[in-house]
């Protein structure tokens, strides 16, 4: 036996020697035509908006598909110094969370809204991975307008994953812990009693989208890795990968990776809703923030929440279950038809796909192979539709088409793999460059996939791009999936590191807003016209209501700013036209700029160090006048008595006089 | 007596023009675009007989460039009166209609093409006031460049293409004209074969 395994690995050295001595890159995978199907001429607008994680840089890209052209990156859990999110005093409290602001997360999966198990163009959720947040950004505006603190949680991996008509986002966690109103200070050997699994159902409003966290299932004290509502048949069920069923807590490589079997964890979210509204569940202390963008004040709030009810175990005894799944499962895909649940173990060398009839079958029928922590394992053959042999090595991540195909990633070997989900045989299998991690179909987990193109999101680029020393831009990978077999046509650069992605039709989102309108401005320092332009002194501190439009300030120069004072720049961008922001950046600054959008007022907190003359601009080139549009800010020492003075469209005025005295209150 | 009565299609093509006038009161008038390889979506401005409508606000601001003045609607007196006036030459149609008098018919005519003429006059010496009565001080001044719109059809001012033509109002104001010419004609010829 041993000499036959010789024989066959010595003649593949020797095919290998024949055929040049290295594997085939892509230069050999592209066809002709390639360029040209992802060509988008000038002018013209790509098909389909891809929002693309942006991994540990905690904000979302977009890119056009299928040029790959990046199109914007969007901030949502990261300060963005390039337009002052997190920075200005209005977009400061969007992350504020329980353990007070936070700047940065680690941004993994994205949802779209969906109506009908179809993507709708509404919003897009978002995670944040470290400290659990969930976002949603309106597609309206491409902004984030909400984000929610997720209590009990460490580690928001499962989510935000949304059940069909966007009643739920769901934010399992991906680290057991002990609950909130429990102390965390207890020795990690109690692992097993203290620590607990928690499962959070955010419910959303159906109008405004708002997010309001319903109630969480305290399940046992696993890890949560990915998750995926069902649809249609199997729409009031929610469907969770879970890994560790070992309970171990050190080297979890090993350790984790002894069971031949984890699970994936069913729940009935409708069932937990009616519980808790029949008055099940305990009602858990805790805190969380939650944080929302007002687009009339333009301005974020944060409140803190003191409560959460939670399902626990035994409430869930007819509405949870454990499907035995082999080997560290990792995706949690359910197919378009709502039948079909794709286990992708990552440490497997086959792909279980379960059945929904037939797991609602076992559960009929008791057909129980014992029960972990106090939930239900259902047999693993009896939930089973059949298993694809030999797809790759290390699947993790599975798309539909639509017509009946499922698509999945292949870490170790880099491939997608296509096949059959009816008869489980494999069809096609492309390489990726290299090690792919999640990919995407537009639409590939809706009931209505797209199925012309797939994108895998790789991690390792190495010899893809000029070198950049020794940190390479992730890379996405662009196959034409419309034939029998999958033609790879691109690939470009990400940043950040991409996990899941989502994407829709462009001409889904015609309706965007282009610019906000003035007499909507509620902001309490909105300064909708230059006559109201004015500076305020309130002891120490100095409110600039400033205005800006196509060339100037107004106020344009302020005296009177005396070291220790916090000075406040309220700017109204005053232009009333598509794709005119302006800038606000002052000399001294150590926050970050502004970028205003039209009709929007922001708000830059300054605080002078030392007296002298400080020269404040615009900074984005704004019109042909964009270098003009200037001003300067005097600062005199601390308890000096320097008039507060400004001037205001001093026109055809080269005089050094400022015409107006500030007020002071 | 007969002779200088109007024949019944006259009598109805006179309430027809009435009641396009009256509907005139309530439409845009004249059009102005703007092209610009910057604004590719344009930019449209629409006089109506007692307000202006469109991007208007916008178009000033980019027009402060050039130390063109704002256009205001409150700056033009004939938002008062333009109303008035073709409701006044609706009620002059029916009239004709009712009277049934050939000479109505010719006056109403004259009047109306006084009125157009004096329309057209009026907002060519807007656009002329506009085009020329420029800030000094303004930031951008091209030697010898005046920035006066079409009254009628395309023309090229430095970055922006302008284009100006009747909207629903002024073709019913043209239609109006051409329909009460052709009525006087055929009602004069049919005098003078008598
Ligand atoms: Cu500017």
């Amino acid at each position: 036996m041993k000499s036959l395994k010789f024989f066959g690995l010595g003649s593949v050295m020797a095919l290998l020697l024949v055929s040049g001595c290295k594997p085939k890159g892509t230069e050999t995978a592209v066809t002709g035509d390639a360029a040209e199907r992802v060509y988008v001429a000038p002018g013209k607008y790509d098909e389909y908006y891809n929002f693309v994680s942006g991994g540990f840089n905690g904000q979302v890209n977009v890119y056009g598909l299928p040029s790959g052209r990046l199109l914007k990156v969007l901030p949502v859990f990261s300060q963005n110094p390039e337009n002052g999110y997190g920075y200005s005093e209005e977009t400061k409290p969007m992350l504020e969370t329980s353990h007070g602001f936070i700047p940065w997360d680690d941004q993994h999966h994205l949802s779209l809204s969906q109506t009908n198990g179809e993507v709708d163009g509404r919003w897009l959720f978002a995670n944040a991975n470290n400290t659990p947040r969930v976002a949603r950004l309106d597609l309206k505006t491409f902004k984030t307008v909400e984000i929610l603190e997720i209590p009990n949680s460490a580690g928001n991996h499962s989510s935000p994953f949304l059940t069909e008509n966007t009643e739920y986002v769901v934010a399992g966690t991906r680290f057991a812990v002990p609950t909130d109103d429990q102390s965390g200070d207890v020795p990690i050997e109690s692992f097993k009693s203290n620590f607990k699994g928690v499962l959070s159902f955010i419910g959303i409003d159906k109008q405004s989208g708002e997010m309001d966290l319903s109630f969480q299932i305290e399940a046992p004290g696993i890890n949560f890795d990915l998750s995926h509502a069902g649809k249609k048949k199997s729409g009031d069920w929610f469907f969770f990968s879970c890994y560790n069923s070992e309970k171990a807590n050190t080297l979890l490589e090993v350790n984790a990776s002894q069971n031949d079997k984890d699970f994936i964890m069913a729940v009935n979210w409708k069932k937990a809703a009616e519980l808790v509204k029949a008055g099940k569940g305990r009602k858990v202390t805790t805190e969380y923030a939650h944080n929302k963008f007002d687009e009339s004040t333009h301005t974020a709030t944060s409140t803190m929440k003191k409560e959460v009810i939670v399902l626990s175990v035994e409430d869930m005894k007819d509405a949870m279950f454990m499907i035995p799944c082999p080997k560290s499962p990792h995706g949690c895909d359910v197919d378009p038809t709502g039948e079909y649940i794709v286990g992708s173990g990552k440490l497997a060398a086959l792909i279980p796909v379960f059945s929904f009839d037939k797991m609602i079958k076992a559960i009929a029928d008791k057909n129980f192979a014992g029960e972990f922590d106090g939930v239900k394992v259902i047999k693993y053959e009896a939930a089973l539709h059949g298993e694809v042999q030999k797809p790759g090595l290390g699947p993790l991540h599975t798309e539909f088409d639509g017509k009946g195909n499922a698509y999945t990633s292949m870490f170790v070997s880099s491939e997608v793999v296509k096949w059959n989900i009816k008869d489980l045989k494999v069809l096609d299998r492309q390489p990726t460059f290299y090690s792919v991690g999640h990919l995407m179909i537009p639409g590939g987990d809706s009931a209505k996939p797209f199925g012309k193109y797939l994108v895998a999101y790789n991690k390792i680029t190495k010899d893809r791009y000029l070198p950049t020393g020794p940190e390479l831009a992730q890379s996405a990978q662009l196959y034409d999936i419309s034939g029998d077999k999958m033609k790879l046509l691109l690939d470009f650069p990400t940043f950040g590191e991409p996990h899941y992605a989502q994407a829709l039709p462009g001409d889904m989102l015609k309706d965007q807003v282009k610019f906000f309108r003035i007499e909507d401005n509620k902001h309490p320092y909105a300064t909708k016209g230059e006559a109201e332009s004015k500076v305020v002194r309130e002891g120490n501190k100095v409110h600039v209501y400033m205005t800006s439009i196509r060339s100037h300030f107004a106020p344009d120069n302020i005296e009177g700013i005396r070291v220790g004072d916090e000075v406040y720049f309220h700017v109204t961008n005053l232009e009333q036209d598509w794709d005119i922001p302006h800038g606000f950046a002052i000399k001294g600054a150590q926050n970050a700029e502004l970028l205003i959008m039209p009709g929007e007022t922001c708000t830059l907190k300054w605080m002078p160090k030392k007296p002298g003359m400080y020269p404040m601009y615009c900074t984005d080139f704004c019109s042909a006048l964009h270098q003009e549009m200037q001003g300067y800010v005097r600062v005199s020492p601390a308890g000096s008595n320097t008039p507060l003075i400004y001037s205001l469209n001093n026109k055809k005025d080269n005089a050094q006089s400022p015409v107006k005295a500030g007020e002071t209150k | 007596m007969k002779n200088n009565s109007l024949k019944k299609i006259t009598r109805i093509a006179l309430v027809f023009c009435g009641c396009a006038l009256i509907v005139s009161i309530f439409v845009p008038l004249w059009s102005i675009y703007l092209t610009a390889p910057q604004y590719p979506e344009g930019l449209a401005m629409y006089l109506w007989p007692n307000k202006i409508t469109g991007e208007y606000e916008i178009i000033n601001g980019l027009n402060h460039y050039i130390g063109m003045k704002t256009i205001q609607p409150e700056d033009f007196w004939e938002f008062k009166v333009l109303p008035y006036a073709l409701a006044f030459f609706a009620l002059l149609c029916f009239l004709t209609a009712l009277f049934n008098r050939k000479l109505w018919l010719f006056i109403t005519l004259v009047l109306f093409l006084i009125f157009g003429v004096a329309f057209m006059v009026d907002f060519w010496l807007w656009e002329y006031d506009y085009g020329h009565d420029l800030d000094p001080t303004a930031p951008i001044v091209v030697p010898g460049m005046s920035y006066q719109p079409p009254l009628l059809g395309y023309k090229q001012l430095l970055n922006f293409g302008a284009y100006s033509y009747p909207n629903v109002g002024g073709g019913i104001m043209f239609g109006v004209a051409l329909i009460l010419a052709i009525l006087a004609w055929v009602e004069y010829r049919k005098t003078s074969a008598t």
